[in-house]
C-alpha cells in the first residue's frame, strides 16, 4: 500500500468492499452430483439422475487444487446427495489435506456409524443433515418416505462419534414454520446447532415455491423467532431481506452473487450462486482456459455484478440499506424485474408485483435431473433476458447457498 | 473511522491483550490478502475476520518474528500516533482467538 497511515476513508464499509468482490469467494458451494437417492419436491437443483459429464476424481482434485492456491477457506459441498459419488470420501480427505475446509449438506443416507467417525476425526470438516419437518408427517410429504428416520440416524450417528456441532438443516416452508422450537429441541438434544434457510424458487423449487413459500404471517413471526435466537441459530444469512422489519439480523446482509459466493456445478459450470442455475447467471466452465480462477476474476457477469447496482423500484424505501430488494435468484424465477422488491418484500410489494407477472412467463431453471418417475411441469420457455442465448444442452440446476458466507461474522470486529 | 487522539502507547486493553508480549497468529488461522486488507479464517471456531488495511496485514505478519506486537507496529512502520489504534485492532484479534501470546508456548 502506497499509503500505509491512511486508513480506508470513512464511510467505506466492508460491505462496500465485498459489493466490488473480492479476490476469490469467501463461500464456494460445489455441487458434486446430480444424482441423489431422494426427490424432494422442493429441490433447489432438479436433483435425481447421475450426469454423465460430471467432473471425474482427477478433475474434481485439480478443482481442489485450484481452491487450496486461492486460498478458499472452505468448500460448502451438496448435490445432489454427495455421499453417493463413489469417490465424496476421498475428495474430501484430499480437501481438507490441503487446506480447504469442508462443509457438506446430506440427507443422511451414508452417513453410517464408521463414517461418522471418519468425518469426526478431521477437523477440517462440518456436516449438515437436511429435515425440513420436524415430524415425520411433515418432512416426509417434502422429502420422501423414510426420509424423517434417516436423518435422524445420521444425527444419531455424528452425535455419537463425536462431530463438532453437526448442523441441523431446515428449510423454512408454509409446513414447518410452526415448528421452530421443535427443530430447534431436535437439535439441542443430538448436540447438532440449528440452521435455518430461506425456500428459494430454485430448481423444483420453483414449481412448488407458490404453495410453500412461507406465509406473510409466518415470516413476521420468523424474523421475531430469529432476533429471539440471535447467534444460536444459523441462517446462512439468508433472511436479510426480513431486515426491512427493522433491526437488521446478524450478517452482511448482502446479496453475495458473484462477490462473495458462486457455484460450481457436477458438471464444473461456474454459477453466480446457488439458488441462480440459469444461463443468464453462467460465468463459465472450470474446464475453460485458466480454471475456476479465470471464471472467477475474469468473468463479464461477474464484472456485471460488482459494479454499483441500482435499487431501481426498491431505491425510495427506507429500508434499501438492509434489504438492498432482497434475493436475485428469487426474483428472477418469479418473473419479477432483478431491481425491483423480493417476491417476499416485507412491505408488500413484492405481492404486488407477483400478481403482474404473466402466469408462465418466469424463467425456468436451465436443465432438471430430477428422476423420471415425477412428472414435470410443462415448463415455460426461458425468457431471454441474458446476453448469452439458452443453450438447450448446457448447463444444470443448483442446490443450497448453504453456510452464509458470513456467518458468525463481526462486520464490527478489528478495525484499524 | 477517525484517528484516535490519544497519543502514547496504550494501557492493556479489558481483554488483557499486552502489546508489550509476543504475539503470533494462531497456528489454525488462514490469512488471504484482499484489496482492501485481508480476510482471516479460523479453522477451530470457523469463525471469519478481517483486517481492514494493508497496513494491519503488514503487523500481523511482523508479530511472530518480533518481541513484541507494539515492536511488529513499529516494524511494519505504524506511526506513532497511530498505534494506540493498531493496538487496539489487535487486542481485537487476540479477544476473537486469532491471536495467541508466543511466550506462553512450550
Ligand atoms: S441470489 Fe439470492 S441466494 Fe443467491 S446470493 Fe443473492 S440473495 Fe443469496
Ligand atoms: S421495497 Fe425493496 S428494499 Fe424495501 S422492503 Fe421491499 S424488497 Fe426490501
Amino acid at each position: 500500500m502506497a499509503q500505509p497511515s491512511e486508513a480506508p476513508a470513512s464511510g467505506t464499509r466492508l460491505v462496500d468492499h465485498f459489493q466490488r468482490g473480492l479476490d476469490a469467494p469467501i463461500c464456494l458451494t460445489w455441487e458434486l452430483t446430480y444424482a441423489c437417492n431422494l426427490s424432494c419436491v422442493h429441490c433447489l437443483s432438479s436433483s435425481g439422475r447421475r450426469d454423465p459429464r460430471e467432473l471425474d476424481t482427477a478433475e474434481a482434485r485439480s478443482v481442489i487444487d485450484e481452491l487450496r492456491r486461492m486460498q478458499v477457506f472452505y468448500v460448502n459441498i451438496g448435490g445432489g446427495e454427495p455421499t453417493v459419488r463413489p469417490d465424496f470420501f476421498e475428495l474430501v480427505s484430499y480437501a481438507t489435506g490441503s487446506g480447504v475446509g469442508v462443509k457438506f449438506s446430506t440427507n443422511g443416507v451414508r452417513i453410517t456409524p464408521a463414517a461418522a467417525r471418519r468425518l469426526a476425526a478431521d477437523g477440517y470438516v462440518d456436516v449438515q443433515v437436511s429435515l425440513d419437518g420436524a415430524t415425520p408427517e411433515v418432512n416426509d410429504a417434502v422429502r420422501g418416505p423414510g426420509s424423517y428416520a434417516t436423518a435422524m440416524r445420521a444425527l444419531g450417528a455424528l452425535a455419537g462419534a463425536g462431530l463438532a456441532e453437526p448442523k441441523l438443516s431446515v428449510v423454512v416452508t408454509r409446513h414447518n414454520a410452526g415448528q421452530l422450537d421443535d427443530f430447534k429441541r431436535i437439535a439441542d438434544e443430538h448436540g447438532a446447532r440449528l440452521r435455518l434457510t430461506r425456500l428459494r424458487p430454485a430448481g423444483r423449487g420453483a414449481d412448488v415455491w407458490d404453495e410453500l413459500h412461507p406465509t406473510a404471517d409466518q415470516q413476521r413471526a420468523l424474523y421475531d423467532w430469529l432476533l429471539e435466537h440471535g447467534e444460536e441459530v444459523l441462517t446462512g444469512d439468508s433472511f436479510f431481506h426480513l431486515s426491512a422489519y427493522g433491526r437488521a439480523l446478524p450478517g452482511l446482509n448482502l446479496c453475495g452473487a458473484g462477490r462473495v459466493v458462486c457455484l460450481i456445478d457436477p458438471v464444473g459450470d461456474v454459477y453466480a450462486c446457488p439458488f441462480a442455475i440459469h444461463d443468464r447467471f453462467r460465468a463459465g466452465s472450470v474446464r475453460g482456459p485458466g480454471g475456476f480462477a479465470a471464471v472467477w476474476r475474469g468473468s463479464g457477469l461477474f464484472a456485471e455484478l460488482r459494479r454499483p447496482q441500482d435499487g431501481g423500484a426498491c431505491s425510495s424505501c427506507g429500508a434499501y440499506d438492509s434489504c438492498r430488494g432482497g434475493c436475485m435468484a428469487a426474483k428472477f424465477f418469479t418473473g419479477l424485474p432483478l431491481d425491483g422488491p423480493d417476491p417476499e418484500c416485507v412491505k408488500g410489494h413484492g405481492a404486488a408485483a407477483l400478481a403482474e407477472v404473466v402466469p408462465g412467463s418466469a424463467p425456468a431453471p436451465s436443465c432438471d435431473h430430477s428422476h423420471r418417475t415425477r412428472p414435470r411441469r410443462a415448463g415455460p420457455v426461458p425468457v431471454a433476458i441474458g446476453r448469452r442465448p439458452p443453450e438447450a444442452t448446457a448447463a444444470p440446476p443448483a442446490a443450497p447457498c448453504d453456510e452464509s458466507p458470513l456467518a458468525g461474522f463481526s462486520p464490527a470486529a478489528p478495525e484499524a | 473511522m477517525q484517528p484516535a487522539p490519544a497519543p502514547g502507547p496504550a494501557p492493556p486493553g479489558p481483554s488483557g491483550f499486552d502489546p508489550g508480549r509476543a504475539w503470533a497468529l494462531h497456528p489454525r488461522v488462514s490469512v488471504r490478502p484482499e484489496p482492501f486488507g485481508a480476510l482471516l479464517y479460523h479453522f477451530d471456531t470457523r469463525r471469519l475476520s478481517f483486517l481492514k488495511d494493508r497496513l494491519l496485514l503488514d503487523v500481523v505478519r511482523a508479530l511472530g518474528e518480533r518481541p513484541s506486537a507494539r515492536a511488529a507496529c513499529e516494524h511494519a512502520g505504524v506511526p506513532a500516533g497511530l498505534l494506540p489504534r493498531y493496538e487496539r485492532a489487535l487486542a481485537a484479534l487476540a479477544a476473537g482467538g486469532m491471536l495467541v501470546p508466543r511466550d506462553g508456548e512450550p
